[in-house]
């Protein structure tokens, strides 16, 4: 089975208000408001261009980001699965 | 009675409560429209003689909510007038806030109960502040706005002893659920300008009985503290998070601790001065 790809919601559905270490994101199908820190936001910034699988997603980010290489793969993971499950991220 | 931009209409079981509200609101304006009804009901018929203790109807109620003897009959009517705005408003972002303005510049004052907001907003006013609210801020979203909403000040405990002499006041509740309780209308100045909103230039968290201390907020604390704040932001849905944006970015936040009245009116005086 192909490796899954990822991407972010359309944004039209989203509103987002950089805080400080902190960003608010409110999502206009659920009414909620969450409140994202690092790399939460950064994930939702790197699929805007295109999907990406969790690989393509580990490089580019390690890349512009200081992530531990070794651990990345687990933590984006992790991220990826909250993000999925609010409705901000979901799989192709 | 009008409360800014709010109409209500009051009923009762019970004449009583009805003469303590129009005595504590004499100088408070007739409404074109009620928006909200609030009832003071008794909880069984014979309850209305026997041990009569009040229930709040109303629009919107809490079927958990407490019944109150007769004698807190005003304070049940407050209560109940909260419970409309706090359940049912949608035309503002509410902050459970005190608000005072001067110059055109409005002061929010937001805290849980037991911070001072009510008492600081009362000596505030005796400072020259104009009194907008003591238990709302009602903030407008599509202008950002402040309006007021100047319903009598709830003074509790030791705070009682601030009152200013000559002013309007409803009896003393002694031994509510919060312990004693005396309303103070506002002044017929703050009445008189109810329908002035004002600019939102500073947001406090103020916090009585610790030594003074003031903290400037960084933009997630501030954004956090005031969503808890707010009866409706979730209610109000992407209005609320818009508002709630423009007020946090355009507004500076500051937590300050007073150890009592004074300090907390020159504290407030300070960081006026230093805007």
């Amino acid at each position: 089975m192909a490796e899954p790809r990822y991407r972010t919601v359309a944004a039209d559905l989203i509103l987002v208000e950089p805080l400080d270490i902190f960003t608010a994101v409110f999502h206009r199908p659920s009414g909620i408001t969450h409140l994202l820190s690092e790399p939460a936001p950064q994930i939702m910034e790197a699929l805007v261009p295109a999907p990406l699988t969790l690989a393509a997603l580990v490089q580019f980010l390690t890349q512009r980001f200081d992530l531990d290489a070794a651990d990345a793969a687990t933590t984006l993971q992790a991220r990826l699965d909250e993000l999925e499950a609010v409705g901000l991220v979901d799989r192709l | 009675m009008r409360v800014g931009p709010v109409g209500y209409r009051l009923g009762s079981d019970w004449r009583a409560p009805i003469a303590a509200i129009e005595a504590l609101y004499r100088d408070y304006p007739k409404p074109d429209f009620a928006d909200y009804t609030v009832r003071l009901e008794a909880e069984h018929v014979w309850r209305r003689w026997i041990r009569p203790s009040v229930r709040i109807g109303g629009d919107y109620r809490l079927p958990e909510a407490a019944p109150l003897p007769l004698g807190q009959g005003l304070l049940a009517a407050e209560l109940g007038m909260n419970l409309q705005m706090a359940l049912g408003h949608r035309r503002h972002l509410l902050l459970h806030a005190a608000v005072v303005e001067r110059d055109g510049r409005a002061v929010i004052m937001s805290g849980i109960s037991g911070a001072g907001k009510s008492t600081l907003a009362l000596l505030l006013a005796q400072q020259g502040w104009r009194f907008l609210s003591d238990e709302f801020a009602l903030i407008e979203p599509d202008t950002g706005l402040v309006v007021p909403f100047p319903r009598p000040v709830s003074l509790k405990n030791e705070s009682l002893s601030v009152i200013p002499a000559g002013s309007r006041v409803g009896p003393l509740l002694a031994g509510t659920p919060k312990g004693d309780i005396r309303h103070v209308a506002p002044s017929v100045e703050a009445l008189a300008a109810m329908d002035r909103p004002a600019k939102p230039v500073l947001i406090l968290f103020p916090r009585f009985g610790f030594p003074a201390a003031t903290r400037v907020l960084p933009p997630a604390e501030s954004f956090v503290r005031l969503t808890q704040a707010s009866t409706n932001y979730v209610a109000l849905g992407e209005a609320g998070f818009r508002a709630m944006v423009r007020l946090r970015s355009t507004v500076p936040a500051i937590a300050f601790d007073y150890p009592d009245g004074p300090s907390g009116v020159a504290a407030v005086e300070a960081l006026w001065a230093a805007l």
